[in-house]
């Protein structure tokens, strides 16, 4: 356990080091989501309907940005091969990866999301929804990206083929978010959409890392 | 060697004993998906009555049902053959997977624009965002990701591998495809061929369509053994490339 804690914050110190990767996401985030009001023009109830679904269509591809470098960099430099034959199992060391990425990519987002909203005029009453949702959502998405970058390990034009692989899979947190912002802005219950995205947060803790593992296997075979 | 001793499973994993066995089958499937296919036709589009509800608009569902059915039971063959494959290092398992894939992908593809074709003129729109057709789309998309994983590689066997584990993981989309139209309220129809009580479907058209999903079935079982055999003499010619210092 403290080996994987050690290498948890390995890998923090290393994204925190190389300020750019820590910005680029959250960066992309705001300025892809700003560039909605310019499209669509100002109009405010229009903004409030767009809101919840373009805060989380621009979250979901800027958790892609980070994506492709997740294992690459250990991978050339032979550090994969390491953390391998280390006696902590593969399936931990995915999981450390995931928590990584997600302070790096997922929290940063989760409090720019907030001043987006205002920008956006996102419904007052759905603050807490989406809060939670992103809390939710975005560690499953960091998830699914870790399975998505350990199977694309050592391909060929490995970013593109990695959003087309990891877009489908994000559906349904998209789905059950955007469900759950909608349903507390009509004044309705969020919570089965929210628990709906919990158990997938949980289901996704107990089969991600296994079959992130065995993709990782593959790859250093 | 007696094939005897080897267990079933193992049996058609010798690329000698699969063409033998495939040279066997091959002509009956062939004359099975030519003469369902024609039949199915004839019924579907001449000798078959015109819905009350929907008129000759009916007769696309002939196609579009077997296509439907087929998507997913590719899909779920593939998954199998990938779980084999990871479990038993089953070594046909693999190709098995790479050659059903485009035919899974256009059984796929089919379904849609068929459905989409009948959409038109029944619902009044070419697409709905309902749950059917999304799942099914998401479906589509994970076969193209598979066909685009699987070539990434420079070693083909690690890129089989890599699909593999991605086609287990797509595998979740399948139960929801299925029970979409039970879980959400959606304008697709619910199942009436599979159902606890039976079809619910008039004689007079659950013929044809009986017909024209035996002729997918052939059609598929037909080029997916012609694929598997051009997969494996592809196999031995690069061997042979490779042992000749070629590459």
């Amino acid at each position: 356990m403290s080996a994987a804690f050690r290498l948890f914050r390995h890998d923090l110190k290393l994204q925190l080091r190389q300020g750019s990767d820590l910005i680029a996401p959250v960066a992309f985030f705001v300025l892809a989501t700003l560039l909605v009001p310019l499209g669509v023009g100002p109009e405010p109830n229009l903004l409030t309907r767009l809101a919840p679904g373009m805060i989380w269509v621009t979250a979901l591809l800027a958790t892609l940005l980070a994506l492709d470098r997740l294992f690459q960099r250990d991978f050339e430099d032979g550090t994969l091969d390491l953390l391998a034959l280390s006696p902590m199992p593969l399936e931990m060391t995915v999981l450390t990866k995931v928590a990584a990425h997600w302070v790096t990519t997922g929290l940063p987002l989760l409090m720019a999301a907030p001043v987006l909203g205002l920008m956006l005029r996102l419904d007052p009453a759905t603050y807490v929804t989406m809060e939670v949702s992103l809390l939710l959502g975005t560690p499953v998405l960091s998830m699914i990206g870790a399975f998505g970058a350990a199977v694309t390990l050592g391909a060929r034009r490995g970013g593109a083929l990695l959003a087309l692989l990891v877009l489908p899979l994000y559906v349904p947190i998209l789905i059950f978010a955007t469900s759950a912002i909608g349903a507390a802005g009509e004044g309705l219950s969020a919570r089965p959409h929210l628990l709906l995205l919990a158990s997938f947060f949980v289901a996704g803790l107990v089969l991600v890392p296994f079959a992130a593992a065995a993709a990782l296997r593959n790859a250093l075979e | 060697m007696t094939t005897a001793r080897i267990p079933l499973l193992h049996r058609y994993a010798n690329p000698a004993v699969f063409g033998r066995l495939a040279s066997q089958v091959l002509p009956w499937t062939t004359g099975a998906a030519i003469l369902l296919l024609a039949l199915g036709l004839y019924f579907a589009l001449f000798s078959s009555p015109p819905d009350y509800q929907q008129g000759n608009s009916v007769r696309i569902m002939y196609v579009h049902v077997p296509a439907a059915i087929m998507s997913e039971v590719v899909y779920g063959m593939m998954a199998a053959a990938a779980a084999a494959g990871i479990i038993w290092k089953h070594a046909l398992a693999d190709l098995f997977v790479k050659a059903a894939a485009p035919l899974g992908a256009a059984f796929t593809f089919i379904c849609l624009v068929a459905g989409s074709l009948w959409g038109k003129p029944m619902w009044g729109a070419w697409w709905v965002w309902d749950a059917r057709l999304t799942s099914e789309l998401i479906l589509f998309f994970l076969y193209l990701g598979y066909l685009a994983l699987v070539d990434a590689f420079d070693d083909p066997q690690r890129g089989l591998k890599a699909g593999a584990i991605l086609v287990l993981v797509g595998v979740v989309d399948l139960p929801i495809i299925k029970f979409s139209v039970d879980w959400w309220n959606t304008l697709h129809q619910p199942a009436s061929l599979m159902t606890m009580a039976g079809p619910k479907v008039d004689p007079s058209m659950l013929l044809p369509l009986i017909l024209m999903i035996g002729g997918f079935t052939a059609f598929f079982i037909t080029v997916v053994m012609l694929r598997l055999e051009s997969e494996l003499l592809a196999r031995r010619i690069r061997a042979w490339r490779t042992a000749a210092g070629d590459e």
